[in-house]
């Protein structure tokens, strides 16, 4: 017992050094993006004296020497500091903050459809190893896997929003119409289909072959055949011994993959007019607002270590071996 | 008695011919991986004939905007009159070259970095995992965007983004096999008799773990492609360079009306990853046989 | 006479196509009563393991199935049966047990868990008479406290504790038949004779009929009441533990009980050599560095002090964790000492670095124990040879002209300089890596267990061989051994190490005929096979 809460913890400390070299990578890329925040202030208010913007420089830190701006950079952010968009005229904290939601919402949505259809599918196939049902789920695995999220959501779209009319193509409420209670939740879930499909189409592929692949290779393990001499039922073999040992990578690369899901909110956010992180990511790429998407990408940085932690308890529950390690 | 009267096998050791004919065999009695290699010729040669058959420049006006597939153009036109195959021939250079030539920085930075951690350990090997935890935690695709839009789009900064964001989980690989062999005897034999520390690395090591790292780089390829596709998908792709993600997001404003400009150089993009995934498979099937006994 | 318990008659076990051979196992017949154990014994291939699968229904079908043949208990073709029923014998009336405890539990489950299985598929008994029956299992096992072993996982015991769990749990529905594969392969000697104990008590309690499958005539001697001999899938010989052991007729019963090193020290003319080597007080001591918990420490060797005159051998000897290799590896310097002397003729290795230490690598070589590991699988023999002298400055054509002269040494032809490693089996192996020793032209050759992977018939030759080259070419020899026999015939002198210390050193006569540490004497005494003379056999009809 005391080695789990031990070990979470250990993983708890690991993530501060991880938190600092992102901010470390952030600013590092702030200063090698073209033109500093003066240049920027300058260029928002059109014209700028020379004296202005060495008193602009002045005013942000930037003419003290480099390790110093990083430390003070450091210390901003720890506070939740991540500056200005004068893009939005709004703090990047405060607009960041606004639209987790909208991220958190497809996010969970589409980990739990991947990883649990994943699971599940990866277990039919595993079971009927080698008959139609295998080759059908190991065909799908490998389309999906191949095929990129954006052209996947254009595809969704001409056919169930355009052809059929079924969804909507964007957005995540219908606005007009100002619903609210429950009414609000299905508009969104509804709104949230395509884009949950979409995203979870890539991961459930990847699960589904790594949960097959590792329940191959568990039931080929030494415990199976002992289970057999004490005369367990094939059934009773596959769903008490073999599904719980298959699904620890699978966990583990639960973990793992939260970071390219968010890459690939970016791109569905996009196509689908999702009001998310990913969106509004998109849009300051082409304003240039560097600020807002260094703050972006701090906060998808923290989402991930949080989910990873989350994902270490999950293991902690499934394998009393952690300790040891 | 038993071990000494054991004949040896008579006859020459094979030589690379017979090597190369016996991994074939290997490699072919995967149908899917053939497939798959057939169709990478298909893209390749496409690739290859493209100046030929498309001699104009893909950016140039082909003719009316928007004509419907299967007409006087195979795939149709897009939004500005640009023939759409001529784009997706043209396509499939971009795609294959930043996908071979970002996997091949990220495979031989990867395994470099590898081998030194996994050779030395110690302070290399804490820095080295300290590195590739950071990349596991950083969205890759998001840290490719930011690489991308900060050094300017061009071929350049899209391959250094996707090796960038690639070698690490080569690292961690390479550095695995490394220590695991480390710990071979055949290694602590070499170590033993005073063998340079280069040799043993480069002769005794390496060639040993060469099987995962082609396997990995050939599943690399693929999603270098992929990640390609998305940056230009975006908007961040070389606006010099016809690339298959452009198409697609040239092509998506009009999607209801025209949806042939996106559809067609998807299926080049799913088709060319697909074919890879299926090779790296075939790959790892005759490279690994331990994974094929298990299959069968 | 009653019928006995199983019947095997003619069995036999298909390969898939393009095996070595058709058959795993060839028309073998047995018996097997209430109340005695069998022994079926052979080297690696002889098709034992599988006969026991077979009889369990635990076959890897289809591709290697019990192609024709018949088993018969009470009174049925087991082969014949339909697969439910015979599945539902399995665990009750037929159990088995197996070489590796760790692998064959499932290390998500407590022991007690997985015990209390068995009851749940073949009883309706409640949860509460299921928990009792579990805890006066493991208490008859003789675990100690049985409810915390019950809540165990499999990581958290020894591996003798978990080999009795699994006894445990083959023996909880008192089945008539138990098959047991190797039970003691996986453990140390002290742990194997206190299962081997154990299987015996059991069985003569519960009057089980034991199929004992084993590699080792040891510990044949030490249980069997009949023996089956097997070689390449056939039987080879039949018949009583005193008529196998003692009297065999079968020319290969004969080639492998002559194999057996004998327990009998071997006599040998005392080395009254310099001294070549001296190890004083070598330390190693590995820390777990813990971020929060504490970090655990473990002596691997305390104090280890030795010394090596020229042509002498001195075996190390302990059992897992004693801390003999990590002495074996300090001396050859793949590992630093933390502390201590390694001084070779005046020199002292233990402080030297990487640079200082290349000099005098070559004087001290060593054979590795996997003959499957121990070779570069890409480079051909001779290269793998030619190496070390090239490294350290030899020609390469001097260096392979050597190479081929070492390998008509140690008894292979000098063309096979153009293989490749996998084209040998493993004893030719050991004898390449004993060729690529020799060519760095050692003074001492540290041997770490370079015979345990083998068979006892190859055993025996690469041993001979060993001594031969040692007293010809005068060199010293540290030896790594966990088995007291091959000590017995090849030492000068013993070191018994115990949790990282020397608990006792002497000559080999004095230590085996008067022990004087308590782990010493119960070391010799776990020997399998220790009672047992074995007989002086005639070397006619060789195999």
């Amino acid at each position: 017992m005391s080695g789990r809460i031990a070990f979470i913890l250990r993983r708890f400390l690991q993530a501060i050094p991880i938190l600092l070299a992102i901010i470390i990578i952030n600013f590092l890329l702030l200063k090698l993006a073209p033109g500093d925040a003066a240049d920027v202030l300058a260029g928002e208010a059109g014209s700028a004296t020379p004296e202005y913007m060495a008193e602009l420089r002045a005013k942000f830190g930037l003419d003290k020497p480099v390790p110093v701006q990083l430390a003070q950079y450091v210390g901003r952010v720890l506070m939740l500091d991540f500056g200005y968009s004068f893009r939005h005229d709004m703090p990047v904290a405060q607009l960041v903050i606004d639209r987790l939601g909208p991220t958190l919402i497809l996010m969970v949505t589409t980990i739990l459809l991947a990883v649990g259809f994943g699971i599940l599918l990866g277990l039919l196939a595993a079971t009927g190893l080698n008959t139609w049902r295998d080759n059908v789920i190991s065909i799908l695995a490998l389309v999906s896997y191949a095929t990129p999220l954006f052209w996947v959501g254009l595809m969704l779209i001409v056919v169930f929003s355009i052809n059929l009319g079924w969804f909507p193509t964007s957005g995540m409420e219908t606005i007009a119409a100002f619903h609210t209670g429950w009414a609000r939740v299905l508009d969104i879930a509804h709104h949230l289909v395509l884009p949950a499909i979409t995203l979870s189409l890539f991961y459930l592929a990847l699960y589904t072959r790594l949960m097959r692949a590792s329940m191959l290779e568990q039931a080929g393990m030494d415990y199976v055949i002992t289970a057999r001499a004490k005369g367990l039922s094939e059934r009773r073999i596959t769903f008490r011994h073999v599904l719980r040992n298959a699904l620890l990578p699978v966990v583990t690369m639960a973990g793992v993959q939260v970071s390219s899901l968010i890459g690939g909110s970016v791109i569905v956010e996009t196509v689908f007019g999702w009001p998310g992180l990913g969106q509004l990511a998109f849009e300051s790429l082409f304003a240039r607002d560097l600020n807002l998407l260094m703050g972006i990408f701090f906060l998808s940085a923290v989402l991930v270590l949080i989910v990873n932690l989350i994902v270490d308890i999950l293991y902690t529950l499934l394998d009393p071996r952690i300790e040891l390690k | 008695m038993t071990d000494l009267t054991e004949q040896l096998p008579e006859g020459e050791a094979p030589n690379l011919r017979a090597r190369a004919l016996g991994f074939w065999r290997l490699f072919a009695r995967n149908r899917p991986a053939v497939l798959g290699l057939a169709i990478l010729i298909g893209v390749i040669v496409l690739a290859a004939i493209a100046p030929i058959i498309y001699p104009d420049n893909p950016f140039s006006l082909a003719g009316r905007p928007m004509s419907p597939p299967f007409g006087e153009w195979i795939f149709g036109t897009d939004t500005l009159g640009r023939d759409v195959m001529a784009g997706i021939a043209h396509g499939a250079r971009t795609s294959l070259m930043i996908g071979l030539v970002a996997t091949v920085v990220a495979v031989v930075f990867g395994t470099l970095m590898g081998a030194l951690a996994g050779y030395y350990g110690g302070w290399i090997d804490d820095l080295l995992m300290r590195i590739t935890e950071v990349f596991q935690t950083i969205p890759s695709f998001v840290f490719a965007i930011l690489l991308v839009a900060i050094m300017s789009p061009s071929i350049q900064s899209i391959i250094i983004a996707i090796a960038v964001v690639s070698w690490p989980a080569l690292a961690r690989l390479v550095r695995g096999e490394f220590l695991s062999m480390k710990n071979r005897e055949f290694v602590q034999a070499s170590v033993v008799m005073g063998v340079p520390d280069w040799k043993i690395i480069l002769i005794q090591i390496l060639p040993n773990c060469l099987s995962p790292v082609i396997v990995a780089g050939s599943l690399l390829v693929a999603t270098a492609i992929l990640i390609e596709s998305g940056l230009s998908f975006l908007g961040l792709g070389d606006p010099n360079v016809m690339s298959w993600g452009f198409q697609v997001g040239a092509g998506r404003t009009v999607l209801r009306r025209a949806w042939w400009i996106c559809t067609f150089p998807g299926v080049a993009i799913l088709l060319t990853v697909l074919a890879i995934n299926l090779v790296g498979e075939g790959l790892n099937d005759a490279l690994n046989p331990r994974l094929r006994e298990r299959k069968g | 006479m009653t019928a006995p318990l199983v019947d095997i008659r003619n069995l036999h076990v298909a390969l898939p196509d393009g095996a070595d051979r058709p058959y795993a196992v060839e028309d073998l017949s047995m018996t097997l009563n209430a109340g005695e154990i069998v022994c079926v014994v052979g080297e690696s291939g002889s098709g034992k393991s599988l006969t026991a699968r077979a009889m369990m229904g635990l076959l890897p079908e289809p591709r290697v199935r019990a192609s024709a043949g018949q088993i018969i208990f009470g009174g049925r073709d087991l082969l014949q049966l339909p697969k439910h029923e015979r599945r539902l014998l399995c665990g009750e009336q037929l159990s088995m047990i197996f070489q590796e405890p760790m692998t064959a539990l499932n290390p998500l489950m407590t022991v007690g868990r997985q015990i209390e299985e068995v009851l749940i598929v073949h009883t309706s008994l409640s949860a509460a008479e299921r928990m009792e029956r579990v805890l006066a299992l493991l208490a008859e096992v003789h675990l100690p406290d049985p409810p915390r072993i019950a809540a165990s996982y499999p990581h958290q015991l020894s591996g003798g504790q978990r080999q009795r769990a699994m006894i445990a749990m083959a023996l909880i529905m008192d089945p008539k038949v138990l098959v047991a594969d190797e039970p003691t392969t996986a453990l140390d000697v002290t742990t194997q004779a206190q299962i081997l104990k154990l299987i015996r008590e059991l069985q003569h309690l519960h009057g089980t009929g034991v199929m004992f499958i084993t590699h080792d005539f040891g510990v044949v001697a030490e249980v069997a009441d009949r023996i089956l001999v097997m070689q390449h899938g056939k039987v080879v010989e039949t018949g009583t533990a005193d008529q196998i052991l003692n009297r065999p007729e079968a020319p290969y019963t004969r080639a492998l009980i002559r194999a057996i090193p004998s327990l009998t020290p071997r006599s040998r003319t005392p080395i009254e050599g310099v001294p070549i080597l001296k190890v004083e007080d070598l330390d190693k001591t590995y820390r777990q560095s813990g971020l929060l918990a504490k970090g655990r420490e473990v002596h691997a060797a305390k104090d280890v002090s030795f010394t090596l005159k020229r042509g002498e051998t001195i075996g190390i000897v302990g059992e897992s964790g004693s801390g003999k290799s990590t002495v074996a590896r300090m001396i050859v310097r793949l590992l630093q000492p933390d502390g201590g002397r390694i001084d070779l003729h005046g020199i002292d290795l233990a402080p030297l670095s990487k640079r200082q230490l290349k000099p005098h690598r070559r004087r001290v070589q060593m054979v590795f124990q996997d003959p499957y590991a121990s070779l570069n699988p890409r480079r051909k023999i001779g290269e793998i040879i030619c190496e070390g002298p090239v490294a350290n400055g030899v020609p390469k054509s001097k260096a392979m002209a050597r190479a081929r002269e070492l390998l008509g040494l140690v008894g292979l032809k000098p063309e096979v300089a153009e293989r490749f490693p996998h084209e040998f089996s493993g004893g030719q192996r050991q004898r390449i890596g004993l060729a690529r020793a020799l060519a760095m032209d050692p003074e001492v050759l540290v041997a770490d267990e370079p015979v345990s992977a083998l068979d006892v018939s190859v055993q025996a030759q690469v041993l001979e061989l060993l001594a031969e080259i040692r007293d010809r070419l005068g060199l010293s020899v540290v030896f790594i051994t966990h088995d007291l026999r091959v000590a017995a015939q090849v030492c000068d002198t013993i070191v018994v190490m115990s949790k990282g210390e020397v608990v006792e050193h002497g000559t080999l006569a004095e230590v085996f005929a008067d022990p004087k540490h308590a782990y010493t004497r119960e070391l010799l005494a776990s020997i399998p096979g220790k009672d047992w003379q074995i007989p002086e056999l005639a070397e006619a009809g060789a195999v």
